[in-house]
């Protein structure tokens, strides 16, 4: 049971897909703009990320190593496919406005690696627990920066205003740079830092170790 | 041929793969902590997208398009929904080849790639890369000229940011901030810098 629970939720904190694996990032910078297009990306991931481990972790003893990738990709590429003309029949205002990132599930690395790393080695029921842990650790990153963007950015959340902007008689003065993709990347430093500084444990050893006393020191 | 140097130099610098559309930022991240090896992976997605481009490109134009499979007798066969699942086999498919031949033949390198190489195939530069061409739709030299392009785009910034992080482990960085979180504000740094080049029409 703590083996299932470790799986699940591990991902979310301590072995966050963006934040301490490096998987996932474009698009996390590409759709963070606002959070109810993150919240559908989020959930489209979730459910490619647990299948495509599902499929895999069941054929994982069929397929030969050479040709592992091809075989990853079409499963990953059918499910995004299905996802892409699902999204289409039942929401199509949203699939339009996520067209090109539906697309790019398919290159996320979150679903490659995890196929890669988990899936070819573990059941499929594990691995399907998997697959929804690490969606969840995405999304989780995903609804954080998403909610810092569209909330300084533009004084909303979900598309509902919370700062009245000055453009609108409030008294919020927007900042356009968190509407522009590099803020993106300074949300999600500043989230690690704030991450890390919580777990000590995930700090990175420095390549570099500078001698003693060569720092300034503190006016006493 | 002016029309193509144009072309050239906007993929490299105005829509910079990496900087300006953030495309490939996994491996970015992860494989710039050393300029030599950067440089290895910038020539591995130089020549990746030198080759799968092109391929899209022809595999778009002859047998995907609406009305391209009108050579077979088929004039009203629109098969452009099978296109990302086309598209990602031939970009595996090369990866795949790319993976034994280094294997076989540069084995520093295959082994400095190490689980990477495998993840070229999910690189969203290269997926990428083959999406803008059939958006654009590009004619095959527009495409082998994109490619290569798009490619060196990637390799700049990927061997820029390992200078600039060769350097950076010199310095006395907030032990929670150390390694990844300040590789993600240098890269954004940069990416607001390569924004000054979005203005520029040629």
């Amino acid at each position: 049971m703590s083996e299932v629970k470790k799986v699940l939720f591990g991902p979310i904190l301590a072995n966050n897909p963006i934040a301490l694996q490096i998987l996932g990032i474009c698009s996390a910078l590409a759709v963070t703009s606002s959070m109810s297009v993150s919240l559908v990306m989020a959930i489209a991931l979730t459910l490619v990320t647990a299948f495509s481990n599902f499929f895999i972790s069941i054929i994982r003893n069929h397929i030969p190593s050479s040709i592992r990738i091809i075989v990853q990709m079409i499963i990953i590429a059918s499910l995004v496919i299905v996802v892409d003309q699902v999204l289409r029949a039942f929401a199509f205002e949203i699939s339009k406005q996520l067209s090109v990132f539906v697309g790019l599930i398919i290159t996320n690395c979150i679903v490659m690696g995890r196929a890669e790393a988990y899936a070819m080695q573990n059941g499929p029921v594990m691995s399907f627990l998997d697959g929804i842990g690490n969606g969840l650790g995405y999304s989780a990153m995903l609804m954080v920066v998403a909610f810092f963007r569209e909330l300084l950015g533009a004084g909303k959340l979900f598309g509902h205003v919370v700062f009245q902007t000055v453009q609108n008689g409030g008294w919020y003065q927007p900042n356009g740079l968190m509407l522009l993709p590099p803020s993106a990347f300074f949300v999600i430093g500043l989230i690690i830092w704030v991450l890390r500084s919580a777990k000590k444990e995930q700090v990175e050893e420095p390549e570099f170790k500078i001698a003693a006393n060569s720092r300034a020191q503190e006016a006493l | 041929m002016e029309h193509l140097i144009s072309l050239f130099v906007k993929a490299v610098f105005v829509e910079n793969m990496a900087l300006a559309f953030f495309l490939g930022m996994c491996t970015l991240l992860a494989l710039s902590k050393k300029v030599e090896t950067a440089l290895g992976l910038g020539v591995a997605v130089i020549v990746v997208l030198a080759i799968t481009v092109p391929l899209n490109n022809l595999l778009y134009q002859n047998l995907l398009k609406d009305g391209a499979l009108e050579w077979a007798g088929l004039p009203n066969v629109d098969l452009s929904f099978l296109g990302l699942l086309s598209y990602i086999g031939v970009i595996a498919a090369v990866v795949q080849i790319l993976e034994m031949t280094l294997d076989k033949y540069v084995p520093a390198l295959y082994n400095a790639l190490g689980v990477f190489l495998p993840l070229i195939t999910v690189n969203c530069a290269i997926m990428g890369a083959s999406l803008f061409m059939v958006e654009r739709d590009y004619n095959f030299s527009e495409s082998v000229v994109y490619g290569v392009g798009a490619g060196i785009g990637w390799a700049l910034a990927i061997v820029a940011l390992a200078g600039i992080r060769e350097k950076l482990k010199y310095s006395d960085v907030p032990a929670g901030l150390r390694g990844l979180g300040i590789t993600f504000i240098t890269v954004g740094l940069m990416s607001l810098g390569f924004m000054s080049f979005s203005g520029v029409q040629l």
